[in-house]
């Protein structure tokens, strides 16, 4: 089973989430964190690693000895990534390039061929039980989908697979939510947790995928998460209350379900819902 | 005319509290919300849309299935594997690449602009106020960032007013490259908390990457003063001007819940004046 924990709004609890479902479950149970742009799982499970690979993505270069500048690389690139300035010089701008590999097909010389730009690398590791991968984005890269894929191609399908997503509802987001089997969302109480939870349930419609509701910091803001989740039919599977204890031992990297009384057994409850839900 | 952005890497540190919290102190600004993806900067500063615009990004393929004659060609350029054994093209998946709707030999291709957001100028209480909505699922936010930055920047001008506000995204991707590429300077707002430490690293080494000149200031220093120092010992090792801590402090929420900045719900507060004290050494460092 996958799973994958999202949230419209940054800074909701979803990596706290995702990190104390995986030290709770124990066992037989695989962590792989696509918010390759801020991985943060990793400082909470604290893993071993042992293999880095790092992950590039195929783009264009040109001979210019074979180029005769008939400019049709330039015609076919929907992203600006190959052109010829008049009819003198073909530039590449790898940076821009979606490796869609229209310019090498087109290319009536075979002036074209591929080289590679780095997105950035995936480490693989193990606490204990738990298979941890995660994903980290070249500072500078703009695309993080193709690196979210490739993190999700580590999933073992005899395992339980937790997905750690990046905020908002745009590409990355949908590339590590789809084709999972349970979502849950993570929110606050807040106007701004609330306005981005609908985005985010308005993903998760279109994915068709089911999904589930924990509401972090639950006692602070208003009721009108709640209210929200009863009228979408979402399910309220877990509220973790404010408290500054909380906060203090996530500022510090700590496990809750190791440092405080109670959450392993909430985290585990958790762990029987979805399941439950997804059979 | 100066464009300050807010950034802080990891998400929920308190970017768009303080971003309406500055609204509040600025004199002639325009705001501007770079957070196409998820927009919260309206929540608080209650605009009237005078102008609503449609978002044009990118394309999609559709096959016409009357002229298709299922040779599958298409299926096999496709690197996104966005189109089915029955040639249906999941638009989620389709990057908009165009190299199927080149090759079709029968061109029963069609390859659409998308309508993938909408765009705004708007009027609030703080001054005139350029914000987007990217619709859910879409693309091309990067792309949507530079537009409300651009039409930011033309309004001040008209206006003559001297400074662009913006309100950024999370992240070190697209759109947050995006917001910065070619302003005057950045604020980047972490938390004392190793994530929160993480994240500022990556959005430093990520301004630095863009040649953006950077600021910092530590939300919520209170809550682990050992990170916090070393969140500052950082700083000073890559030559970065810490501006401020504003405490850790519920009073945010409470404002926010009434749709308030900081400063209309409670002038007086501790955090209140951390960020007057901040603005006012910004406003020397711009």
């Amino acid at each position: 089973m996958i799973i994958s924990i999202a949230s419209g709004k940054g800074g909701t609890g979803k990596t706290t989430v995702a990190t104390n479902l995986a030290i709770a479950i124990g066992s037989d149970v695989q962590l792989l964190d696509c918010d390759v742009e801020e991985p943060n799982s990793h400082l909470f499970i604290n893993p071993v690693f042992e293999k880095t690979i790092t992950v590039t993505t195929p783009v264009p270069e040109v001979d210019e000895k074979k180029c005769n500048l008939c400019g049709k690389c330039d015609e076919i690139c929907q992203f600006k990534a190959i052109i010829v300035i008049a009819d003198t010089t073909v530039m590449t701008f790898p940076e821009l390039c979606h490796s869609c590999g229209g310019c090498e097909k087109v290319c009536p010389e075979n002036a074209i061929k591929e080289t590679s730009r780095e997105l950035g690398i995936i480490q693989k590791g193990y606490r204990n039980g738990i298979e941890f991968v995660h994903g980290k984005l070249r500072v500078g890269e703009a695309m993080s989908p193709p690196l979210i894929v490739k993190v999700r191609s580590f999933t073992k399908p005899d395992k339980f697979t937790i997905i750690d997503a990046p905020p908002g509802t745009s590409c990355p987001v949908i590339a590590s939510m789809k084709d999972t089997d349970f979502i849950l969302l993570v929110t606050e109480p807040t106007p701004f947790g609330l306005h981005d939870l609908k985005l985010a349930v308005g993903a998760v419609k279109m994915l068709n995928i089911p999904c589930g509701l924990v509401i972090n910091r639950s006692d602070v803001g208003d009721n009108k998460v709640k209210d929200f989740a009863k009228k979408e039919g979402v399910p309220v599977l877990l509220e973790i209350p404010f408290d500054r204890n909380i906060a203090e031992a996530y500022s510090r990297g700590d496990m809750i379900v190791e440092k405080l009384p109670g959450f392993k057994e909430k985290f585990l409850n958790l762990y029987d819902n979805i399941k439950k839900i997804v059979s | 005319m100066k464009e300050l952005i807010i950034i802080s890497g990891k998400g929920g540190t308190g970017k768009t509290s303080l971003m309406a919290a500055f609204a509040y102190l600025a004199e002639n600004k325009v705001l501007c919300d770079a957070d196409v993806d998820a927009a919260d900067l309206h929540l608080v500063t209650a605009p009237d849309i005078l102008e609503k615009h449609d978002f044009q990004g990118g394309n999609t393929a559709v096959i016409n299935k009357d002229k298709c004659t299922e040779c599958g060609l298409c299926i096999d350029l496709c690197k996104w594997e966005a189109i089915s054994e029955t040639f249906e093209v999941n638009s989620i998946e389709c990057e908009g690449c165009g190299v199927c709707v080149y090759f079709c030999p029968e061109k029963a291709i069609d390859f659409p602009l998308n309508t993938c957001g909408e765009w705004y100028i708007s009027d609030t209480r703080f001054g005139p106020l350029v914000h987007a909505r990217l619709g859910i699922a879409e693309e091309n936010s990067g792309r949507l960032v530079s537009l409300v930055r651009n039409e930011a920047k033309k309004l001040a001008e008209e206006k003559g007013l001297d400074l662009i506000l913006t309100d950024g995204p999370p992240g070190i991707g697209c759109p947050v490259i995006a917001s910065i590429g070619g302003a005057d300077a950045v604020l980047i707002v972490t938390e004392p908390s190793v994530s929160g430490k993480h994240d500022m690293q990556r959005v430093v080494q990520l301004a630095n990457h863009f040649k953006v000149p950077a600021f910092l200031c530590v939300n919520k220093f209170d809550l682990n003063k050992d990170i916090t120092d070393e969140i500052e010992k950082f700083a000073k090792e890559k030559g970065l001007t810490c501006l401020g801590h504003i405490p850790f402090d519920q009073i945010f929420t409470k404002a926010m819940v009434q749709g308030q900045t900081i400063f209309e719900y409670n002038s007086n507060s501790s955090s209140a004046q951390a960020i007057r004290k901040l603005w006012g050494s910004l406003l020397e460092k711009l």
